[in-house]
């Protein structure tokens, strides 16, 4: 337990991205972004379509090569490591386009990040630092974010799961590594308004965990409800952080979104 | 001073076999492994209509050239352009086809005898107290002229231009109207004809040997990794570089060794520096 | 279509029996145990047993054994392919290597067989997977590139750089004890090959394998390192195409630049693509097909590699299923018309 958590100093800030600037070919899709998360943050990123959010959650995570800038987490610099490098530090991040098995049951698509050396060091989400059955493990990872095990869900095929469990797989995904953080990447799209009531108390529980979250999200009102800040890019630009009302009463941010200044509040 | 005039004639020489093979990457993003196959084929088939159906030499080459262009092109159309998008197919399908080229002209055409075509002006001058065969000479400013008119080709025709578009992003040149499928052909054939052109120059060299195949390949495909697949200002200066290296070998080590630098340079681009010199996909573990 | 008749359309329905011993479990007459024993009972006393059968035809019992290297080869492939996601165009540099290795250590060290074989192809396993390295963390028309260019390159450096025998090759190899040890290795080898990697493939290693064919960005974001299952899986079809290449220098007591040959890239892929890819076993079965014809037609010279080529062009353009894949479908489903 005491290793793989909370390594970074009281007042250090666990993921720190600074000045962290990416073009493809003459497209600026990131300039200059400074971002601090503390360890049991949620932060909330958003910005209208376009804007990098999800070129950033790559830039931190490994998956593109930084033209300038640093990472770093836990104190650690973490620039331009390899992706999986990055998750077996506990760093984590959710895809906005799932591919999950479809033909497998939905438990056996944790299969993967339970073989991970990370999982087998953690013992996966609950394992008390060893790796048990991978399947029970994986089975009750998934009963623990909602996969009912008396309906038999966490045994049902994937391709007849509907979206809001097909997202909470992909945190399932994440959670198998027992992360300390995880980046959440449009979670709450596509979602019914049912599938949004119970994933919300989901986030609440991972915060209450342990884990940092960093949420990339369109969907503004449920994440200003959870996210004790917000950043806003704009442009490949950050434009704004602060809490949701700060960033809210920005006219920029007002623009970056409508197009103008006369826009009905949000929060 | 000879290890220059070798060294930018053997350059030019790689130069030519690698035109074709970058520009069909370029465009379309096809490895065409039957590049070394259209190579021996455009040279076989001028040496059949010179020797077999009795055209002049000039003629046979323009109608093996356009004859190479069209097998190419219709090589994508009937084929390739069928497993568009699916790497594994692609690969195999081109290779499949340029194993059946060249082993076909190996059992039905290319055995027993020399074959070979015979030199544009015979003779040999000398250059700064180096003896050069004309042909060689020939070979120089063909790469010269060649790689002159492509550029211009690419940069002032609306056609180029609609190639180079697709060699950037494709899906970009789509939005603007350009037919993917239609670009891809074209760049086949002119690639096809590209290396029917290096073949109709280069042969006279030597004979046409079935063999020639796949050394070409091998070099365009060595040229072309060094110099960033795609990329032409790559591949030239891969040429120059490991044409000198070549050179270099041969004079300090022995002329066996010039099949090694192909290797070692594959290899050693792969380690260090894998999108090669000028490498358009610079991150190449770059997929969002 | 004429007006009166309602539209239909086929639909495929797994046969009852095999719903039945879907689950082991359940498993419950003898006709159910047949029906699952049989296709590997088949194939497995088929293989065994053809030997004795081709006792009178020992030219054909030397075929038999070009079928097993050949189906090592063509294994390999199927599951780099299909499984993993690379494409290995030159199987020929598994024979090279494995066979030049055995033919080193008989030659110069002077040991036998029973030990050459077995550090061959472990040696020549990793010695495969180490020059194919470099481009495993690449795009994967960097393996194919590199996995075609080695096959062609290794000839030629050896005539080259004249060593390891040049053109000539090593000669005067040890045989095996005996001409039933010669057959019977490479049939156990094959047959242990086959239903060892159709076992893997289905454990948990296999799913990682799966995603990394399939969803590489999963799995790095899963915290896996790609390259190192990808060199797992070259590994694997290095070893079985150097035991084959090790076998094959026993056999005939030679190794020669012409292991490296062409014959040895294109009938495997050929032989997966007919016999079913992804299977496994369809690449065993295309290469009993292929492979004795190839022999038939040797007077025709490399018109067959040419041939080959074509077929298999014509299999991969029209996505054909191949014959294992047709014939589990019909053994596991029947098709019927059924009205919308």
């Amino acid at each position: 337990m005491g290793n793989e958590h909370g390594a970074a100093m009281s007042g250090e800030p666990l993921l720190r991205v600074e000045g962290v600037s990416k073009s493809f070919g003459g497209v600026l899709a990131l300039s200059a972004v400074d971002l601090e998360v503390n360890a049991g943050d949620i932060v909330g990123i958003i910005g209208p379509n376009g804007s990098g959010k999800t070129t950033l959650v790559n830039a931190i995570t490994g998956f593109i090569r930084l033209d300038h800038g640093k990472v770093s987490f836990k104190g650690r610099d973490i620039t331009n490591w390899k992706p999986h490098k990055i998750a077996d530090m506990g760093l984590t991040r959710t895809f906005q386009v799932m591919r999950p098995y479809y033909s497998l049951p939905a438990f056996k698509n944790l299969i993967v990040p339970l073989f991970s050396r990370r999982a087998r060091r953690t013992g996966g989400w609950r394992g008390g630092g060893k790796m048990g059955s991978r399947d029970t493990v994986a089975v009750d990872i998934l009963e623990e974010i909602g996969f009912e095990r008396d309906s038999y869900v966490p045994y049902k095929v994937a391709s007849s799961l509907p979206t809001g469990y097909l997202k909470r797989l992909e945190l399932a995904r994440c959670l198998a590594l027992r992360p300390e953080v995880v980046i959440c990447d449009e979670v709450f799209s596509g979602l019914s308004m049912s599938e949004m009531a119970s994933m919300v108390p989901l986030i609440e529980k991972l915060q209450m965990e342990g884990i940092t979250l960093i949420m990339v999200e369109h969907r503004l009102r449920e994440l200003f409800r959870l996210a004790n800040r917000v950043v806003v890019l704009n442009f490949g630009c950050k434009i704004a952080e602060g809490t949701a009302e700060e960033v809210m009463a920005y006219k920029e941010v007002k623009e970056a979104y409508f197009g103008s200044e006369e826009v009905l509040t949000y929060v | 001073m000879d290890i220059i005039i070798y060294g930018i004639i053997n350059s030019v020489q790689l130069v030519l076999m690698a035109l074709g093979f970058t520009l069909v990457y370029g465009v379309s993003r096809l490895p065409n492994f039957a590049h070394g196959a259209l190579y021996v084929l455009a040279g076989y088939m001028t040496w059949l209509l010179v020797n077999r159906v009795g055209l002049n030499y000039p003629l046979s080459m323009v109608v093996s050239l356009v004859l190479t262009g069209l097998i190419g092109a219709a090589m994508y159309h009937f084929v390739l352009v069928r497993v568009r998008g699916m790497a594994i197919s692609e690969i195999i399908a081109s290779y499949a086809i340029g194993l059946a080229i060249i082993e076909g002209l190996r059992w039905g055409g290319l055995k027993g005898g020399t074959f070979t075509l015979p030199s544009f002006v015979e003779g040999s001058v000398s250059l700064f107290g180096v003896s050069v065969d004309y042909q060689r000479i020939i070979v120089v400013v063909a790469g010269l002229v060649l790689v002159a008119l492509l550029w211009l080709f690419v940069a002032g025709t609306k056609l180029g231009l609609a190639l180079k578009g697709m060699a950037q992003d494709e899906q970009a040149a789509m939005t603007l109207g350009i037919d993917s499928d239609r670009m891809a052909v074209v760049s086949m054939a002119i690639g096809s004809v590209l290396a029917g052109v290096a073949a109709l120059v280069l042969l006279p060299l030597g004979s046409i040997v079935v063999e020639a195949g796949y050394r070409v390949l091998i070099m365009a495909v060595a040229v072309c990794v060094v110099g960033g697949l795609g990329s032409w200002n790559g591949a030239i200066l891969a040429a120059f570089i490991i044409g000198f290296a070549q050179i270099l070998t041969e004079r300090y080590l022995g002329a066996h060794y010039q099949v090694v630098v192909a290797l070692l340079a594959i290899i050693g681009t792969l380690i260090m520096r894998p999108s090669g010199l000028f490498g358009r996909q610079k991150e190449l573990e770059e997929r969002v | 279509m004429s007006a009166g008749k309602q539209d239909r359309r086929k639909e495929r329905v797994d046969r009852g029996i095999k719903v039945r011993t879907d689950g082991v479990y359940a498993v419950s007459s003898w006709l159910e145990i047949t029906y699952l024993i049989l296709p590997r009972l088949a194939l497995i006393v088929g293989l065994l047993v053809a030997p004795l059968v081709l006792t009178a035809f020992p030219y054909w019992q030397r075929v038999l054994s070009h079928i097993c290297v050949y189906a090592l080869l063509a294994i390999g492939f199927d599951f780099l392919a299909n499984f993993v996601g690379l494409v290995s165009l030159g199987g020929g540099l598994y024979i090279g290597v494995g066979a030049y290795i055995a033919a080193l250590l008989n030659a110069h060290f002077g040991l036998p067989p029973y030990v050459t074989v077995p550090v061959a192809t472990v040696a020549g396993g990793i010695l495969c997977t180490v020059i194919l390295f470099p481009c495993l963390p690449l795009r994967g028309v960097y393996f194919a590139i590199v996995s075609l260019m080695f096959p062609l390159l290794a000839p030629r450096i050896i005539e080259a750089l004249d060593v390891f025998g040049g053109t000539d090759g090593i000669v005067g190899l040890d045989g095996f004890s005996s001409g039933w040890v010669e057959q019977y290795l490479m049939i156990v080898c094959v047959l242990v090959a086959v239903f060892a990697l159709r076992r893997m493939v289905t454990e948990d290693v296999g799913l990682v394998f799966r995603g990394v064919k399939d969803n590489d960005q999963a799995v790095k974001a899963s915290g896996i390192d790609i390259t190192t299952y990808k060199a797992f899986g070259v590994f694997i079809a290095a070893t079985l195409g150097c035991l084959g290449g090790a076998c094959m220098a026993h056999i005939y007591m030679w190794a020669g630049i012409s292991q490296f040959g062409l014959d040895y890239s294109i009938i495997p892929i050929a032989a997966t693509v007919v016999g079913g890819g992804g299977t496994l076993i369809g690449a065993v079965i295309g290469c009993v097909i292929l492979v004795p014809i190839s022999e038939l037609l040797r007077d025709f010279g490399t018109l067959r590699i040419a041939v080959y080529a074509l077929i298999l062009t014509g299999f991969i353009v029209y996505k054909s299923e191949g014959i294992m894949t047709y014939v589990t479908r019909k053994y596991e489903q029947f098709e019927r018309w059924v009205e919308i």
